[in-house]
């Protein structure tokens, strides 16, 4: 399949990502010709083969679900773009 | 005390250990390199104060307690700009993590402060490590201390860690940390005539590193030797419980491995790896290099990883995949960069269209359309399937072999402004180290040779899982044998 403008600006809002107008059109061709180009993996049967899902053998390890810090709101919002109160302030999302 | 800054990691250890010089001698020495060497651009952040107050702490602390230093006491590195750095700005020279500095310090260089090194500063790379030539930062492009014979067009370093590469090359730090994802830490070492060590997953912490694809990101050092690479190895790795993938596993003396016997080894030549287009340069060192080892009493093997080819295209179905996902976190609201807009929906929008920068927000897109609905089996789970046919491919192999040998990357660095306009172009520079990384191997490059117009090409030996060891003494013997001496143009001090 080919990928046009229309689906670069359906993933584009899924991504949360805006993309200027006059740049979909490049953008478009560019991800088509990678995509294109990653398609080459069809040329292999994988029926038989199972998804890899880690690459070391290691066991995940059990811990205590128990509180390890807390009490550190401000270190927390010290990097935040706008806070109020002892949140992360965001555009009004209810009227 | 001139030229403090040329020795290697070890002579500086040994020469703080004798009492020689000091710490903040040789850290003083670092710092007026580093300033010197500034038109490289391989520094987002210098931390002299910090330095030179961390020197002096050393220096007191060999001062009370002689007998057992920390293995790199007094040492000064640099830390890839990735690494999360409690109180300094940490930006993976992105706009997105414009000011953020972090409260936290990265389990890997955490590690590092224990073992005694001193921090100078932060390097520059690709922005998220989205690249193979340091021209994606947000802090522009990184300079390689190289030039090529009679021409002085500037060249690009590698990438992703092409910061950490050109200050070690240019000796403005004895060794620096590196994030490898397909390639990142070995290429930039080949790129820049130093050593790269990327080693098996799971060996150093990811934690309070910058994720981009966390199935694959491996920390490493990048330094002038073979047995910097070991030291600086072995302060960095260790298990630890705040990353589930991080190896369980006793840290062995990497540095003691390096006087292992190879005599008797066999070394794995991939026929795949034989491509085509390869410059006579690169064939010719390669032969070399087996040439080398035979000499030193090791077996070359003929092996086939039959699956090679299709190593890129999976990882660039992967990685994107992964990062998509990773990057998720950076909409504006807790920390970094925001851009205005009238609802919550146009401010994550605005914020993540201005903050990425164009590689970025291609690798986002491809990963957000590989995983969406509809697509996932077609592309991700193919990938994830042929990564095992490629794990598979070596596992095979390393019952025949012990070690494999294969070139770094198929050319020497290129100039600024080159292969900016075609993405898989660039994506090329990985088609040796990508395969590695897709099984999770621990790799090393290192300087070997010169290319005809006097550039540093790199070798690369390949082990397997947690066998660092024969890595390192392999390793070790091709670097005795080539005896790479050659110094770069732009070197401080030169």
């Amino acid at each position: 399949m080919s990928l046009d403008k229309s689906t670069v600006v359906q993933i584009a809002t899924l991504a949360r990502i805006r993309v200027p107008e006059e740049e979909l059109e490049g953008l478009a061709s560019e991800m088509d010709k990678i995509i294109g180009w990653v398609e080459q993996l069809d040329e292999v049967n994988t029926d038989a083969v199972s998804p890899m899902a880690s690459v070391v053998d290691v066991k995940l390890i059990w811990r205590p679900d128990e509180v390890t810090d807390g009490d550190c709101c401000e270190r927390i919002l010290a990097n935040a773009p706008k806070k109020s109160q002892g949140f992360f302030a965001v555009p009004k999302v209810i009227e | 005390m001139s030229e403090l800054n040329h020795l290697t990691m070890a002579q500086a250890r040994d020469g703080l250990a004798k009492g020689e010089f000091s710490s903040a001698e040789l850290t003083q020495a670092h710092i007026a390199a580093l300033e010197v060497s500034r038109g490289l651009n391989a520094f987002v952040t210098e931390t002299p104060e910090r330095a030179m107050k961390a020197a002096q702490e050393s220096d007191a602390r060999r001062a009370k307690d002689r007998d057992e230093p920390g293995s790199m006491e007094g040492l000064p590195i640099a830390i890839k700009d990735l690494f999360c750095t409690e109180g300094v700005l940490t930006t993976a020279s992105s706009h997105i993590l414009d000011s953020f500095t972090p409260p936290y310090e990265s389990t890997v260089t955490a590690n590092l402060w224990r073992a005694g090194a001193v921090m100078l500063g932060k390097t520059n790379m690709d922005e998220f490590a989205m690249g193979s030539a340091t021209v994606t930062s947000y802090y522009g492009p990184t300079v390689n201390p190289w030039q090529r014979k009679d021409d002085d067009k500037p060249l690009v370093p590698g990438g992703s860690s092409g910061g950490s590469a050109s200050a070690v090359a240019a000796r403005a730090a004895l060794g620096a940390t590196g994030t490898d994802t397909g390639g990142s830490i070995r290429q930039p070492a080949s790129f820049c005539g130093i050593v790269g060590v990327k080693p098996t997953y799971g060996r150093c912490s990811r934690w309070g590193i910058v994720a981009f694809a966390s199935s694959l990101d491996q920390a490493g050092p990048m330094t002038r030797t073979v047995r910097d690479g070991a030291i600086m190895l072995g302060a960095m790795a260790g298990y630890d419980p705040k990353d589930s993938t991080s190896a369980d596993k006793p840290t062995p003396n990497f540095e003691t491995a390096l006087e292992q016997k190879v005599k008797g080894l066999k070394v794995g030549i991939p026929e795949e790896y034989n491509m085509e287009g390869m410059s006579r340069d690169l064939l010719a060192l390669w032969d070399r290099g087996k040439e080398w080892l035979t000499a030193a009493g090791t077996e070359m093997v003929p092996v086939s990883l039959p699956h090679t080819k299709y190593a890129l295209p999976t990882y660039y179905i992967v990685a994107p995949a992964e990062a998509s996902s990773n990057l998720a976190r950076y909409d504006g609201v807790r920390y970094g960069f925001r851009a205005e807009g009238e609802t919550l929906q146009e401010m994550y929008e605005n914020t993540r269209g201005e903050g990425f920068g164009a590689e970025v927000r291609r690798r986002v897109l491809i990963g957000t359309y590989v995983l969406s609905a509809g697509y996932y089996d077609a592309y991700y789970l193919k990938a994830q399937k042929l990564r095992a046919l490629i794990s598979e491919d070596f596992r095979e192999a390393f019952e025949k072999v012990d070690v494999l040998l294969t070139p770094t990357a198929p050319s020497p660095a290129f100039a600024i402004g080159e292969k900016m306009d075609d993405p898989i172009a660039m994506y090329l520079n990985d088609v040796f180290t990508v395969p590695a990384s897709l099984a999770g191997l621990p790799a090393i490059s290192l300087p070997a040779g010169l290319s005809s117009d006097g550039l540093p090409l790199g070798l690369q030996l390949i082990a397997r899982p947690f066998d660092e060891e024969t890595m390192f003494c392999t390793a070790r013997t091709v670097e005795e044998a080539a005896n790479f001496d050659v110094e770069p143009a732009l070197m401080v001090g030169a």
